[in-house]
């Protein structure tokens, strides 16, 4: 444990199981329906505004079920301009990603700070619980684990009901949805209702696990949960959901670690967009070097070997 | 019965690239009808289908279904009892999701659109129960391709001929009120189109489901069902059943449609395939 300290682990740990949730909105609307939705950004500063607001008024459990819903209505205009309006879907969250600045710096009372240093956290209240020394050093871990834990066992449930099958079809043949009567304004709609709840709750966690709320914490975040859903999907492939669920939180906390690593190597912490930047590049790109050189490999032995045959036949 | 009045579709109105793909069509299918129609390319066939199916909304005209107006009904209100098949295999099915899966998200036309907000939503929480997957199970096995046994494998790893069969039950599945075959057979190899001929005429004489087929082989449009509709130029120009088409050839029927068209067939992919005996 040279390297890494226990410390250094368990904030990786953490923060990475918040930024699943972010993943997994990714996972929801990019991987599934097939949309590309870029008001991730704003969507999960809204959610931290929002969260940290209502935590300020001492609701720390109220405010995720509003951060929650605000994510919710962020989805549902984004997810309107695309359905109703015939929006293209990278515009329209572009166009709401604009917009949800204004709002955030609104919900946040035209400040571009929020602190809610001294109150009442979920994360206070779950440490509360025992005064054992175990669990107030991993209480926010499990507290974390928890509730990714649960989002991830709903989500697996729901995408095998009627409605579930009926996004995953929106996303794998449009010409097959409409062919079974389902409305695919109706299954875009409440996918990325579905996919932005989950974007406002990681805000709000944020929020309350930093115990602050800033108006540019959103920046990058969805390169962050691109790079995080693309490692998960290179090392757990596009088979069954469960796989597919579960490469989505283990990309986002391998993701973290990734950076603790760079910030050990005393990366300069205004590097850290380009660190991020090279890590969805290299994930990316992963498969298909590793198909260039499994090529290149068949190609040296086929050529060696028929020479080889060759000589065989001229002696 | 199906009925189209005066259906009129032009695409790119007012500009140079204006295309009148349908004047005036009328057609009346009586319950249980098999009509199959020919026509060169631009003859207006997918355009016809597309109208009825509700992919737009006719310029002018009227549609009715069973005695109801559904001109203005939405394409996915309208394939509640529209069931169709295009000519890539590829088009029918979702290729990522498992056969079971696929049948399930078919099967949501059942549901009774009149049921009570709550009872839709416990309806669109449920899950694929054992009952569902046995009746899957079963109709799967009328297709004798083996895929009751690989109801948990992705529909991309199928064939052509195996993803058609598929796209066929699904569309099926639910007995639906007309069904549209957009040259379903033409994508396929000459066996797997045999094949996926042969299952689609059991179910439709079956069930007695009306239904459309868009053809480019003529002894097929003699044969199959108990109408031949041809089209030229967004028109019906020809529509022939009953003793008429019994004793029919297919010098005959060329013969006919030059007569209607006022020009002969100029589709290639016709001719070539006369001399095809299927």
């Amino acid at each position: 444990m040279g390297f890494f300290t226990i410390g250094i682990i368990q904030t990786a740990v953490e923060v990475g199981l918040i930024y699943a949730l972010v993943t997994m909105s990714l996972f929801i609307s990019f991987s599934i329906l097939d949309i590309c939705d870029l008001s991730t950004d704003g969507c999960y500063t809204l959610g931290c505004a929002v969260g940290a607001v209502v935590t300020m008024a001492g609701h720390p459990v109220l405010a995720i079920f509003l951060a929650m819903l605000a994510g919710m209505c962020s989805g549902f205009v984004t997810a309107t301009l695309q359905t109703r309006f015939g929006v293209q879907s990278i515009l329209a969250g572009i166009i709401v990603n604009t917009g949800l600045y204004t709002v955030n710096l609104a919900v946040m009372g035209f400040s571009s700070n929020v602190s809610i240093f001294g109150q009442d956290t979920v994360f206070a209240a779950f440490r509360k619980l025992s005064s054992a020394g175990w669990w107030t050093d991993y209480s926010r871990t499990i507290l974390l684990a928890g509730i990714v834990g649960l989002v991830c066992v709903l989500l697996y449930r729901f995408l095998g009901t009627r409605l579930g099958l009926s996004i995953r079809a929106t996303g794998d043949s449009m010409a097959m949805v409409k062919a079974s009567s389902i409305d695919p304004a109706f299954t875009i709609t409440t996918g990325l209702c579905l996919s932005n709840a989950l974007t406002g709750l990681a805000g709000c966690l944020i929020g309350q696990y930093n115990k602050t709320s800033d108006i540019n914490l959103g920046t990058g975040m969805v390169t962050i949960a691109l790079a995080s859903l693309i490692i998960g999907q290179t090392l757990f492939g596009r088979g069954g959901m469960k796989l597919r669920i579960l490469g989505v939180i283990v990309g986002s906390v391998l993701y973290r670690l990734i950076m603790a690593a760079a910030l050990r190597l005393n990366v300069p912490t205004e590097a850290f967009k380009l660190v991020s930047a090279l890590i969805v590049a290299i994930a990316i790109s992963a498969p298909q070097v590793k198909n260039m050189a499994l090529f290149s490999m068949k190609k040296s032995s086929a050529l060696h070997g028929s020479s080889v045959r060759k000589g065989d036949k001229n002696a | 019965m199906l009925e189209l009045s005066h259906i009129s579709k032009t695409f790119n109105p007012g500009t140079i690239n204006e295309k009148k793909a349908l004047t005036g069509v009328d057609l009346k299918m009586e319950d249980g009808d098999f009509a199959t129609i020919v026509g060169s390319n631009g003859a207006g066939k997918s355009t016809l289908f597309n109208a009825i199916a509700g992919t737009f909304i006719a310029d002018e005209g009227r549609i009715e279904l069973d005695g109801e107006d559904i001109t203005f009904e939405k394409e996915h209100v309208r394939s509640r009892y529209i069931g169709r098949l295009f000519q890539d295999p590829l088009m029918g099915t979702a290729p990522h999701m498992t056969i079971e899966e696929n049948l399930s998200v078919a099967y949501l036309r059942a549901a009774d659109p009149g049921k009570s907000f709550f009872a839709r939503i416990a309806q669109d929480f449920s899950r694929i129960s054992a009952k569902e997957r046995a009746k899957f199970r079963e109709r799967l096995s009328l297709l004798d391709m083996g895929l009751e046994d690989r109801m948990e494998s992705p529909v991309g790893l199928l064939s052509g001929g195996q993803r058609q069969a598929l796209t066929l039950l699904m569309a099926t599945i639910v007995t639906p009120k007309i069904l549209l075959l957009d040259e379903h057979t033409a994508a396929l190899d000459p066996s797997a189109a045999a094949k996926v001929l042969k299952i689609t005429r059991d179910i439709v004489k079956e069930r007695s489901i009306t239904c459309l087929m868009v053809t480019h082989n003529m002894n097929q449009a003699l044969e199959l069902g108990n109408r031949t509709l041809m089209m030229d130029g967004g028109r019906i120009v020809l529509d022939i059943g009953g003793e008429e088409r019994r004793g029919m050839s297919v010098s005959d029927l060329l013969s006919r449609f030059a007569q209607n068209a006022g020009q002969s067939l100029d589709n290639d992919r016709i001719l070539l395939s006369t001399e095809e005996n299927v």
